[in-house]
């Protein structure tokens, strides 16, 4: 498990990230989200040791992590960077190389790479020669190649199409089922609520929610219910404890003062006629997201 | 996937980082063709003055002689039954000039069609034999050439791989793969990787066209150009060696205070300075024993100076191990503080970073 302590950066007097802390499961993917400048590839850069924090700890399953122990980190930058004139094989071994992995290793890792990331027909091809969805792969494998046991990606889907994201997605789960910690920083909430295990959510240099995302969900729901029935549901109106927020004749959407008050609705919906649909309203990870960081 | 790996080891991450230099330079073609250039050049220059060296003393010059003057022309030259016939020879064309009996001190008269056959008056004449009392070590001539030839290429090798450098810095910068690097390696490793490989490179390319200059020399029988340089040439390949490596880390060091490959120009220029002023004092005072005697030990133009003190044999045996030591000090100081700035500039991409705020970090 990767442990983000109290984790506080400042550059001159901007405060970039105060007291941060969050922690990353073993084999969970974890969404990290928030606004431009909310603070979130400043963490990044400091779980990777890129820069160092004021104060504040990483550790990594208890302790504290060293130089050499980043080594087993996997990092794909916000902005993306590959030797342009260099061949994408070439430099997948050459990277894997410089994290400490063995030439003959290293060359497997980055042929097995490229197939599973469908860019095995451009390995001899020198990165300027490939198209920008195409050099975005390579880019994750970049981050993969030393089959790190930790693995941090800032907005690893940005610039890729919905088949890429997928082929993508599938290597990340992969890393995950292994057992390693997988970090994503995004800006496209609607992937995240449908990828992620856990998230985090970053505004202003601090964390203003963090867990799984059903937590997350539950605890944002703000107690409010969905109700459909077949005839007409006007009369939730009249009920005790429940204000409407939203109706359309069988549709209304309320909110309860207590669980019981929400409990009578249903009672009393099942008396009047047939129940569609009763259950609390899931939050979207956008509503959320607005709620938490204003 | 395989996921064996061991973390490296200074020395194998700046192998690592200086192979890929070495790799990826010999790859370009516009370097192979360059050096291909250079080294054509030098070999050129020594056949060239192997020809010129060579062509005062082989050649003959055709003459006509008659009996009398028989014992100046070759065995096999032609020989006139009279002065008349040897007159004619000359206006056919035959003959360059003929030589005569005259009336003067010499006893002979030389005959020439419309100039002095220049050459022929000085075979013919009488050298006083001439006994010199002042240094006659080196000749001037000699001296001056061998000045342009360690400014050229120390400036030229300085400025290439200098230039290359930075722009492998600034690359890593631009496309911000520095991030990936160094998540993988320490700045300083990098740093001293990109030196390390450049030097070989530089150094190697120098070795050659000493090895070139010497045996090129050897070959075309210039043996006594070859006694008198041999030891400056040495000497000068060591402290390249070393010099190098500072003016490398120095270019290094300010390419990595900016992001763009446009902005190299002017962040090096002082570094470009510092290359170029010892290239024109060696020039221009290549027989002013004060300055090339000061330039020997400022460790930036002591691979120019040093080795040119020798050439003139104006340099006791341990000044040139002095001087050496003083480029390795200052280079070692240069090369601490440069990692410094560099580890620190790295990740500020964007505006140029001032040098001040990059030593304090």
């Amino acid at each position: 498990m990767l442990q983000i302590d109290g984790v506080t950066k400042r550059f001159g007097t901007r405060t970039a990230l105060d007291d941060v802390s969050f922690e990353v499961g073993d084999g969970r993917l974890t969404g990290f989200v928030g606004g431009n400048g909310a603070g979130k590839t400043t963490t990044m850069r400091i779980i990777l040791g890129v820069l160092s924090a004021d104060s504040g700890s990483v550790s990594l399953g208890g302790s504290k992590l060293g130089p050499t122990d980043r080594r087993r980190f996997g990092y794909m930058p916000e902005e993306r960077g590959l030797y342009a004139k260099m061949k994408v094989h070439e430099q997948l071994v050459y990277l894997a190389r410089l994290h400490g992995v063995g030439q003959k290793d290293a060359n497997a890792n980055a042929t097995t790479l490229l197939d599973q990331l469908g860019l095995a027909e451009r390995a001899g091809d020198t990165v300027e020669s490939l198209s920008l969805g195409n050099q975005q792969r390579a880019q994750i494998a970049a981050a993969l190649v030393h089959g790190p046991e930790v693995l941090i990606l800032d907005e690893p889907f940005s610039g890729l199409d919905p088949m890429a994201v997928e082929t993508v997605l599938g290597v990340l789960q992969d890393v995950a089922r292994r057992g390693a910690p997988v970090l994503f920083s995004s800006h496209q909430l609607d992937v995240v609520e449908r990828l992620c295990d856990d998230v985090v959510v970053i505004a202003d240099g601090t964390v203003r929610a963090s867990g799984s995302r059903e937590k997350l969900q539950a605890d944002n729901s703000g107690n409010q219910f969905e109700l459909l029935v077949a005839g007409d549901a006007a009369w939730v109106r009249d009920m005790p404890g429940i204000t409407v927020v939203d109706f359309d004749s069988g549709y209304a959407l309320f909110q309860a003062d207590t669980d019981d008050a929400a409990q009578h609705v249903l009672q009393r919906a099942m008396q009047n006629g047939t129940v569609v649909s009763f259950g609390p309203r899931r939050p979207s990870l956008t509503e959320i997201f607005k709620e938490v960081v204003r | 996937m395989s996921t064996t790996s061991s973390p490296n080891s200074f020395a194998q991450s700046v192998a690592l980082v200086a192979e890929r230099e070495v790799r990826m330079r010999l790859r370009s073609k516009a370097f192979l063709i360059s050096s291909a250039i250079l080294l054509l050049a030098v070999l050129g220059s020594i056949v060239a003055g192997s020809v010129f060296s060579g062509a005062a003393g082989d050649s003959t010059i055709p003459v006509a002689t008659v009996a009398e003057t028989a014992r100046y022309g070759q065995s096999d030259g032609l020989k006139a039954t009279s002065a008349d016939e040897a007159e004619q020879l000359v206006r056919d064309g035959e003959v360059d000039a003929a030589i005569l009996p005259g009336d003067g001190p010499s006893g002979i008269e030389l005959v020439g069609l419309d100039d002095v056959p220049t050459e022929l008056v000085q075979l013919l004449s009488v050298t006083p034999e001439v006994t010199l009392i002042g240094d006659t070590s080196t000749n001037g001539f000699l001296a001056y050439i061998v000045a342009i030839a360690f400014g050229v290429v120390f400036f030229m090798a300085a400025t290439v791989f200098g230039t290359t450098i930075a722009q492998s810095v600034v690359e890593e910068k631009q496309t911000r793969i520095v991030e990936i690097l160094m998540s993988a390696i320490s700045a300083r490793a990098l740093l001293a990787g990109k030196v390390v490989g450049n030097t070989i490179l530089a150094f190697g390319q120098i070795l050659l066209i000493a090895v070139l200059a010497i045996v090129g020399l050897l070959v075309t029988g210039q043996d006594d150009v070859v006694n008198l340089l041999g030891p400056s040439i040495i000497w000068f390949v060591v402290f390249f060696a070393v010099g190098f490596v500072l003016i490398a880390a120095m270019y290094a060091t300010a390419a990595a205070l900016v992001s763009r490959q446009e902005d190299i120009g002017s962040v090096t220029s002082p570094v470009l300075m510092l290359v170029m002023i010892p290239y024109f004092l060696i020039i221009f005072f290549y027989d002013n024993d004060l300055v090339l005697t000061i330039m020997s030990y400022v460790p930036f133009s002591a691979p120019i100076g040093m080795p040119m003190r020798i050439f003139l044999g104006t340099a006791e045996w341990w000044e040139p191990l002095l001087s050496l030591l003083m480029v390795i000090a200052t280079t070692v100081l240069v090369v601490l503080l440069g990692s410094k700035i560099y580890s620190n500039s790295l990740l500020r991409t964007g505006a140029r970073v001032k040098l001040l705020e990059a030593l304090r970090g």
